[in-house]
C-alpha cells in the first residue's frame, strides 16, 4: 500500500512554497521508485512550521517542518516516509505541545481532512449537527443556540441566539442568512482557514441557521482578496448539493436551503453589517441608519441574519454535542472556545483555539515564543484595525469581552498582532486615522473629515509642532468621532489611537500621561 | 487613455455578461467582477450598456464602481503586484519593503511600469498575517517577503509577460 504524505493546500502554507514541496515530494519519489499518494490537506495553523508536511504512520501522523523545496532530497536520504530521522521531524503532530494545548472545537477537523472531500467531513463527524436540527423544532434550535452563551464572533460580541430569535419572529414570505465572509481586520485568518479547510461546517451552520430561522436562501459574502476561498466553496456547495444537503429537500426533510457565494469588491466597511446588505443589494456600501435592525429588515428588505463566519462555523457542534458541552468552556459571559490569530513580530504565529479565559500573556510567550526578531514585545494590537494596543503592563488580561471592556480594549474577531519596541506608536496612531479615512463610506462627517484633520494633527505632533495643542486636538477629536459616528469604523478609530497615545505618550513627544480633555 | 468606443471583442464580451447576469437579484457587483475577470478593467464606455440592462442611471453605476476598491476604470499591466500594508505586516517591516519596490519598479502605488509588466497597488491585510510581510501577485500570496524574495518575484514576473 502506498504511504499517505499531507502537504497544506492552506494558502499561508502556499505563501511559503507549499505546491513547490509537494511536486518536489513526488518528483523525488518517483525517481526513486517509492510508492507515496499525495494528499493536500488544510492547515494545522502551525503556521511557524509551514511547510509541515505529515507522513502517516500506524503511531499517527509524524511531521517534519518547516519543509522548503531544497529540505526534500534529504528527507528522502534520510528515509522519512518510514519514521526516519532529520533535523526537521517534529514526532506525532496531535502530540505538539502548542496543538496538544488547544481546546479545537471549531477547528476539530482542521489539518486532518482534506477541505472539499466530503465523505472525510462526514467520517470527522460531520453534518451530525445538521441530523439532531432536522429533527427539532426551529424554537429549539434557536435554545440550544441561545444556551449555548455563542456571542458573535465577527466583533461584536451580540448573543447568536438572541440575533436567530428575532428573525424567527419575524413573519414574512422570504427570509435570508448571510455569512460576513468580508474579514476585513488585519492580523486575523481564522475565516480563511474554515472557508478553505473545513467549508462543509460552514455550510453545515447556514444550513442549521436556515432551519432555525425558516430562510432558505443564505449568501456567503467573501471578500474578494481570498480566491483559493472562493473555488474550495464553490466546489463543497457543489459536493453538498450532490450529496442532498443543500437544495429544494434537505436529506428529503421538505426543507429546502439554497447557498451562493458573492465576491465583495475590497472595501472594509463592507464588512459592516449594513453596508455589507447594500453591497449585496448591488449598491455602494452606505452604512444603513438602525433600527430598523437586519433581523427585521434586512437584505433586499426581509428578515437576515447576519453572521460571522466562525459564528456559523460553530452551531454544527453545539447541536452535535449539546449546548451545554459548549458553555461549559469559558469564563464570565464568554463561553466556549475563541480561534485566536497570532501574528506579526510573534516567534510562534498560529492559530490557538482556546477556551475563553487564557492570558495575553500566556498567548504571547508560552504560544508565541516571543518576538521573532528577539527584541522586547512592546506592544500589541487586539481585535484589527479599531481594537486598542495594549501594553505590557496588560498582559495579565483574559480574554474575555468584559474584562477587555473593562481597559477599554477589545477582543474582536481574536486577531493578536506584536509589536517589538522598534514601533513608534504615534505613527501607528496616525496610520489608524489614515486607514479610516481610506475606508470611511462618507456618510456622516466626524469619520469622513475628522480622520483627514487626524492625520494632518499627527503629523504636527510628529514634527514637533506644538505638541501639547496638537495632543489637545487629538482627544477633542476623538472625543467627536467616538460620540458622533454612525458605525464602529469612527466611532472606534479612537481606540487605536487613544490606547497609542495613553500607554506610549513618550512616542507622541510627552512624558506622562496627559489628563483626558 | 480612453477610448471612444469599445473594442468589438470587449463589446462582445460585456454584452454576453450582462445576459448571464441580468436577472440575478443584486447583479451589479457579481457583474462588475465577471467583466473585470474577463478583460481586466471596468471601460467607463461599459456603464450606459450596463445601467440600461439593469434599469439603473449611469451615475449610479459610476458609484458603485468607484466606491470599491476592486474595481478599476483602466487597462492594467500584464500583473498586478499589491503590497500588504496593514498592521501584522508593518511589524514584520512592509514599509522598508514597500520603500523597495517602488524603487526597483520606479512607480508609485497605482502606476505602472513603464514596459506595461506590472502594476502596483496598496492592499490592506490578505489574511496572511501568520506570516508577515506579505504580497499578493496576481492571485498568488506570498509570505515572509524580504528584498531578495520581492527581487526573484519581480525578475521572474517581468521575464514570463
Ligand atoms: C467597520 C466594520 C467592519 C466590520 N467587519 C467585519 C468583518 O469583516 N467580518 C465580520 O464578521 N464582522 C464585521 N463587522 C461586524 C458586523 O457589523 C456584524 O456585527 C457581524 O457580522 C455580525 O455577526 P456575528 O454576530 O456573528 O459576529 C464589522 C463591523 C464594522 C463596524
Ligand atoms: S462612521 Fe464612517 S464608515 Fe461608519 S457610517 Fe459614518 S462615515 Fe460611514
Ligand atoms: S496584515 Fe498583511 S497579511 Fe494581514
Amino acid at each position: 500500500m502506498s504511504i499517505k504524505i499531507f502537504v497544506p493546500i492552506d494558502s499561508t502554507a502556499l505563501s511559503l512554497g507549499a505546491n513547490e514541496v509537494a511536486e518536489a515530494i513526488l518528483k523525488e519519489a518517483q525517481a526513486r521508485k517509492l510508492d507515496i499518494q499525495i494528499i493536500r490537506n488544510s492547515s494545522r495553523g502551525l503556521f511557524w512550521l509551514e511547510t509541515l508536511v505529515e507522513v502517516e504512520t500506524p503511531q499517527g501522523r509524524i511531521g517534519f517542518g518547516p519543509v522548503n523545496p531544497n529540505d526534500v532530497k534529504s528527507l528522502f536520504d534520510a528515509d522519512f516516509i518510514n519514521s526516519g530521522k532529520h533535523p526537521l521531524a517534529l514526532g506525532i503532530v496531535a502530540e505538539i505541545d502548542w496543538l496538544k494545548k488547544q481546546e479545537r472545537l471549531t477547528f476539530a477537523r482542521m489539518g486532518i481532512t482534506e477541505p472539499t472531500n466530503i465523505d472525510q467531513y462526514m467520517a470527522h463527524d460531520g453534518f451530525q449537527g445538521l441530523k439532531n436540527a432536522l429533527n427539532l423544532k426551529p424554537e429549539a434550535i434557536v435554545e440550544t443556540v441561545t444556551a449555548s452563551g455563542l456571542r458573535g464572533r465577527g466583533g461584536a460580541a451580540f448573543p447568536t441566539g438572541i440575533k436567530w430569535k428575532t428573525v424567527l419572529d419575524t413573519k414574512a414570505t422570504q427570509k435570508y442568512i448571510v455569512c460576513n465572509a468580508d474579514e476585513g481586520d488585519s492580523g486575523t485568518y481564522s475565516d480563511r482557514m474554515i472557508m478553505e479547510g473545513d467549508p462543509f461546517v460552514l455550510i453545515e451552520g447556514m444550513i442549521i441557521a436556515g432551519l432555525a430561522v425558516g430562510a432558505t436562501q443564505g449568501y456567503i459574502y467573501l471578500r474578494s482578496e481570498y480566491p483559493h476561498a472562493l473555488k474550495t466553496l464553490n466546489e463543497a456547495i457543489h459536493q453538498a448539493t450532490k450529496a442532498g444537503y443543500l437544495g429544494e429537500d434537505i436529506l428529503k426533510s421538505g426543507k429546502a436551503f439554497h447557498l451562493e457565494v458573492r465576491r465583495a469588491a475590497g472595501a472594509y466597511i463592507c464588512g459592516e453589517e449594513t453596508s455589507l446588505l447594500e453591497s449585496l443589494e448591488g449598491k455602494r456600501g452606505l452604512v444603513r441608519f438602525k433600527p430598523p435592525l437586519p433581523a427585521i429588515e434586512g437584505l433586499f428588505g426581509k428578515p437576515t441574519v447576519v453572521n460571522n463566519v466562525i459564528s456559523l462555523a460553530t452551531v454544527p457542534i453545539i447541536l452535535a454535542k449539546g449546548a451545554k458541552y459548549y458553555q461549559d468552556f469559558g469564563m464570565g459571559k464568554s463561553r466556549g472556545t475563541l480561534p485566536i490569530q497570532l501574528a506579526g513580530n510573534l516567534k510562534r504565529t498560529g492559530l490557538i483555539e482556546k477556551a475563553f479565559g487564557i492570558t495575553l500573556r500566556e498567548l504571547l510567550y508560552d504560544f508565541g515564543g516571543g518576538s521573532l526578531s528577539g527584541k522586547p514585545i512592546k506592544a500589541v494590537q487586539v481585535g484589527g484595525p479599531l481594537g486598542a494596543y495594549l501594553p505590557e503592563s496588560q498582559f495579565d488580561t483574559p480574554l474575555d469581552y468584559e474584562k477587555f471592556s473593562e481597559i477599554w480594549a477589545v477582543l474582536g474577531h481574536g486577531g493578536i498582532v506584536a509589536f517589538d519596541e522598534t514601533v513608534n506608536m504615534a505613527k501607528m496612531a496616525r496610520y489608524a486615522f489614515d486607514f479610516c479615512a481610506i475606508e470611511s463610506c462618507g456618510k456622516c462627517t466626524p469619520c469622513r473629515i475628522g480622520s483627514t484633520r487626524g492625520v494632518e494633527v499627527i503629523d504636527h505632533i510628529m514634527q514637533g509642532h506644538d505638541v501639547k495643542k496638537h495632543i489637545a486636538l487629538i482627544r477633542d477629536l476623538s472625543d467627536t468621532m467616538l460620540n458622533g459616528s454612525l458605525c464602529a469604523l469612527g466611532g472606534m478609530t479612537p481606540y487605536p489611537v487613544l490606547s497609542a497615545l495613553n500607554h506610549f505618550p513618550k512616542d507622541f513627544g510627552v512624558d506622562a500621561k496627559e489628563p483626558k480633555a | 487613455m480612453t477610448e471612444a468606443v469599445l473594442k468589438p471583442q470587449d463589446y462582445q464580451a460585456i454584452e454576453k455578461h450582462i445576459a448571464a447576469f441580468q436577472s440575478m437579484p443584486g447583479a451589479l457587483i457579481p457583474l462588475l467582477h465577471a467583466i473585470q475577470d474577463d478583460i481586466g478593467y471596468v471601460p467607463e464606455l461599459a456603464y450606459p450598456l450596463i445601467s440600461k440592462a439593469l434599469s439603473l442611471s449611469v451615475a449610479e453605476v459610476h458609484g458603485v464602481v468607484t466606491f470599491y476598491h476592486h474595481f478599476r476604470t483602466h487597462q492594467p499591466g500584464r500583473h498586478i503586484l499589491q503590497v500588504c500594508l496593514a498592521e501584522s505586516c508593518q511589524a514584520m517591516g512592509s514599509d522598508a519593503l514597500e520603500a523597495h519596490i517602488k524603487k526597483k519598479l520606479g512607480v508609485e502605488f497605482h502606476e505602472t511600469t513603464a514596459d506595461g509588466a506590472i502594476t502596483l497597488e496598496p492592499i490592506y491585510c490578505l489574511g496572511n498575517c501568520a506570516c508577515s510581510p506579505s504580497v499578493m501577485i496576481n492571485e498568488e500570496v506570498y509570505g515572509r517577503v524580504d528584498n531578495k524574495k520581492i527581487d526573484q518575484l519581480i525578475s521572474d514576473l517581468k521575464s514570463a509577460s
